[in-house]
């Protein structure tokens, strides 16, 4: 009974992660998009990416935090090792996390001329290439198995698994994923715009492409950098999943040739839920591998069956509003601006 | 310095720079709610325009306290993991509940900025109120999670384990009640004199200013209703802390020695080898009054505590001395402004009393500063009062002292923009809310 809330926790814990992918990692694309903006609609691009932004990045930033809190409170010596064990790449996110959220705001607010525009873009734009390239290479420390724990203490030190070619490898596939999906995203974003749709088309088709390469390089370095990792990719479930994945994979880009962009961005959103899925189930059970697991971290279960409730109830407040501020800002086609009556 | 050291400098640092956003975040919502409000039930343009300007500095402010906590979520982790694996299951509920609030308060403020004419002007309205209440609800949930660090309730510690673990009675422990009244209406007084001290400046400098006077009296109800309520609630607070916390109640006072008739001491310097306050003010009976409601109670000193659980006697004193004083300051001025108001049912403009207000602007902040000062170095050594030591849980992590620079450089990096780009953001007010330029008023009308 225990082990199974254990479970249903950690199961939301990924869908949040997904989540925060889904949305903040399209943030963080956006941001990487507004640093390679070039050709004759620089300009344009940019203020699309940051009118898309605008509305919802505060909102999308959430799910990280729901994701540290429900750690903490259902699996607290998993919080307490892996901040103690990726003190240093977790430190790295956070000042990521802090300047862009405040050159974004700043940007909007101190745009009195281009030269001040362009310093706020320069320090968003680059927060929003370093945050990803760390959380990646956070998720790549956790995977690595080099994280020993012993008796609840770290026993390998503060450079273990994240200083390794497979974690920056997780790293820059991070970012790709992030840029492939905001310029997916964007294609949407830009529909009253044909010039703007073709450029980001092509960033979404480029970006779309070099993550084969990308993810063929973690896959090559997780023989050795996680080998626990690698060999839950042989597991039953790993063929359809590898499959499904190069499905929406080939289903986005071919819809992004054909101009076919609703359907691209779904098929890229399902591309990422698929990869984060095949990144849980290759690590479950285990929270930090090898050593701290679901069932070795947990908390007691009065804890984790009150978070539960917790989360059922919390959904039903937050998903009726997270609707309806998509509704409002993302609904496909023109949004149609109230007219008071 | 040890790393130790720096691990609580990088806490208290990020904690003092975090809770002026967070107060912020919680007061201007209802400002501007208040103001949209307004403009719903009378058409009057210009607190239309108010809730628009109030708005565009909430978003700059929430911004930067959304990113500054979400620092702090990790570091409760980063600088003191043995703290938060034994405290995460047992205090985790009210952050998760924390976590639900500021989703909704991000949520709707996103529409409020942003669904200006997209959305019914009531829809548009209610997306504020429940911007307001989110921020409120936050506040309240993340401060009883602080209460419980000063009356640890809901376990057990059964051969070192921790066990019968209660997250609801630890969320609902002792001291929730008063930290979360005080946390609350600080929020409000330190919004409402900060706001007030803004608008009474440009009052004193254009007196007929429609927009600064509605402001103005819109920041100064607020200020001036929640100041009272403050004081009551601090004496609710110093009760709670007397009967829950004697050590930390002797540290505010200084008082080391139990004394019956105990008497208030005001200023001195905290000796704590002599065991005295010397150059002290004190008023006889006041502290028994203070602590118990009798002026001839005993009140405990801090002799009957082991040398090891004193918390840091002069700094806890003279924090507590400022809050206090802080906080008789705005009682004053309001009293002040309310009495004009009663005298003359307008606007009190009078100009030593604007004067006052822009003045004591940043005094609720100083307050809140300090009191979160007596607070958290009153527990001291304690991290969990009398169950877990703050050095046996910082992290062991080496060379502290570089994410406590990087963090106290970004910070205060942070904080010049932000200084900056308000100012701009007031003087702007000036020029097209002073004249009410006809362009503005039509980009509001096209707004609607």
């Amino acid at each position: 009974m225990t082990t199974s809330l254990e479970l249903i926790i950690a199961a939301i814990m990924v869908i949040a992660l997904m989540l925060y992918a889904l949305l903040a990692g399209a943030d963080f694309g956006g941001g990487m998009w507004d640093l390679l903006a070039f050709g004759p609609r620089t300009r344009q691009q940019r203020e699309a990416i940051a009118d898309a932004i605008a509305p919802v990045w505060e909102a999308n930033h959430v799910w990280l935090i729901l994701v540290i809190v429900m750690l903490f409170t259902a699996f607290p010596r998993a919080f307490a090792m892996i901040m103690t064990a990726l003190h240093i790449p977790i430190t790295i996110v956070l000042v990521g996390i802090v300047l862009r959220g405040s050159a974004f705001v700043f940007r909007k607010y101190d745009a009195q001329d281009d030269a001040t525009h362009r310093r706020w873009s320069l320090l968003f734009s680059i927060s929003s290439f370093l945050t990803p390239l760390f959380l990646g290479i956070t998720l790549g420390g956790l995977a690595s198995g080099a994280i020993r724990v012993e008796n609840g203490v770290v026993t390998s030190g503060f450079f273990a698994g994240w200083t390794t070619a497979f974690a920056f490898a997780c790293g820059l596939f991070a970012q790709g994923l992030f840029a492939f999906l905001a310029a997916a995203y964007m294609t949407v974003e830009t529909s009253g715009d044909r010039l703007l749709q073709a450029d980001f088309r092509w960033r979404a088709l480029f970006s779309g492409l070099s993550l084969a390469p990308a993810a063929a390089l973690v896959f090559g370095l997780a023989r050795t950098g996680a080998p626990e990792i690698f060999a839950g990719l042989t597991d039953w479930w790993a063929p359809g999943l590898l499959l499904a994945t190069s499905i929406t994979a080939i289903t986005a880009l071919v819809a992004l040739w054909f101009w076919r962009f609703q359907l691209a961005r779904l098929a890229a959103a399902a591309q990422v839920t698929l990869i984060l899925a095949g990144w849980a189930l290759a690590q479950y059970p285990a929270l930090v591998v090898p050593d701290i697991t679901l069932q070795n971290s947990g908390a007691p279960e009065v804890t984790l069956r009150l978070l539960l409730n917790t989360l059922i109830v919390g959904a039903l407040v937050l998903f009726p509003a997270l609707g309806y501020l998509f509704v409002v800002f993302k609904r496909s086609g023109e949004a149609k601006p109230f007219i008071k009556a | 310095m040890s790393d130790f050291l720096f691990a609580r400098s990088q806490m208290a640092m990020s904690l003092a720079f975090h809770i002026i956003f967070a107060a912020l975040g919680v007061g201007m919502p209802l400002l501007m709610a208040i103001s949209e409000g307004l403009y719903l039930r009378t058409g009057r343009p210009i607190y239309l325009d108010l809730s628009k300007r109030w708005a565009k500095g909430t978003a700059i402010l929430f911004a930067v306290g959304a990113v500054s906590g979400t620092v702090l979520s990790f570091e409760l982790g980063l600088l003191w993991p043995q703290f938060m694996e034994f405290a995460g299951p047992i205090i985790g509920m009210p952050f998760s509940l924390e976590g639900f609030a500021f989703f909704t308060e991000a949520i709707f403020l996103g529409i409020y900025l942003y669904g200006w004419g997209r959305i019914s002007p009531f829809m548009h309205w209610l997306a504020g109120v429940l911007v307001a209440v989110s921020g409120a609800l936050s506040a309240v949930f993340v401060v009883t999670a602080n209460a419980w660090m000063n009356a640890p309730t809901g376990f057990e510690i059964v051969n070192g384990q921790v066990v019968n673990v209660d997250p609801i009675a630890a969320m609902l422990n002792r001291a929730s009640l008063h930290q979360v009244i005080h946390m609350t209406l600080a929020a409000y007084v330190a919004t409402g004199f900060a706001v007030a001290a803004v608008h009474a400046y440009f009052v004193l400098k254009h007196k007929q200013s429609t927009f600064h006077r509605a402001a103005l009296s819109i920041a100064l109800i607020m200020a001036c209703i929640s100041i009272p309520l403050q004081l009551l609630s601090g004496d609710h607070s110093a009760k709670a802390v007397a009967e829950l916390q004697p050590a930390k109640f002797a540290a505010m006072e200084s008082l080391y020695q139990s004394e019956t008739s105990a008497p208030l001491a005001i200023g001195g310097i905290a000796n704590d080898a002599t065991m005295e306050l010397p150059y002290a003010i004190k008023i006889p009976y006041a502290l028994s009054f203070l602590a118990h409601g009798d002026p001839f109670a005993k009140v405990t000193g801090l002799a009957e505590f082991p040398r090891d659980e004193w918390p840091n006697t002069q700094v806890v004193h003279l924090a507590f001395d400022i809050m206090v004083g802080s906080g008789m300051i705005m009682l004053a001025l309001a009293v002040w402004a309310g009495w004009l108001w009663w005298r003359r049912r307008t606007l009190p403009d009078n100009r030593w009393l604007l004067r006052g207000l822009v003045a004591a602007g940043p005094l609720g902040f100083i307050a809140i500063e300090t009191g979160w000062v007596v607070t958290e170095v009153g527990r001291q050594p304690w991290i969990i009062y009398g169950v877990v030591r703050t050095a046996d849980a910082v992290t062991p992590m080496t060379g502290l002292v570089t994410p406590f620079v990087t963090f106290t450089l970004l910070y205060i990096f942070l904080s010049i923009v932000l200084v900056f780009l308000l100012l701009r953001q007031f003087l702007e007010t000036v020029e097209s809310g002073e004249s009410s330029k006809a362009t503005d008023l039509k980009e509001l009308r096209e707004g609607q």
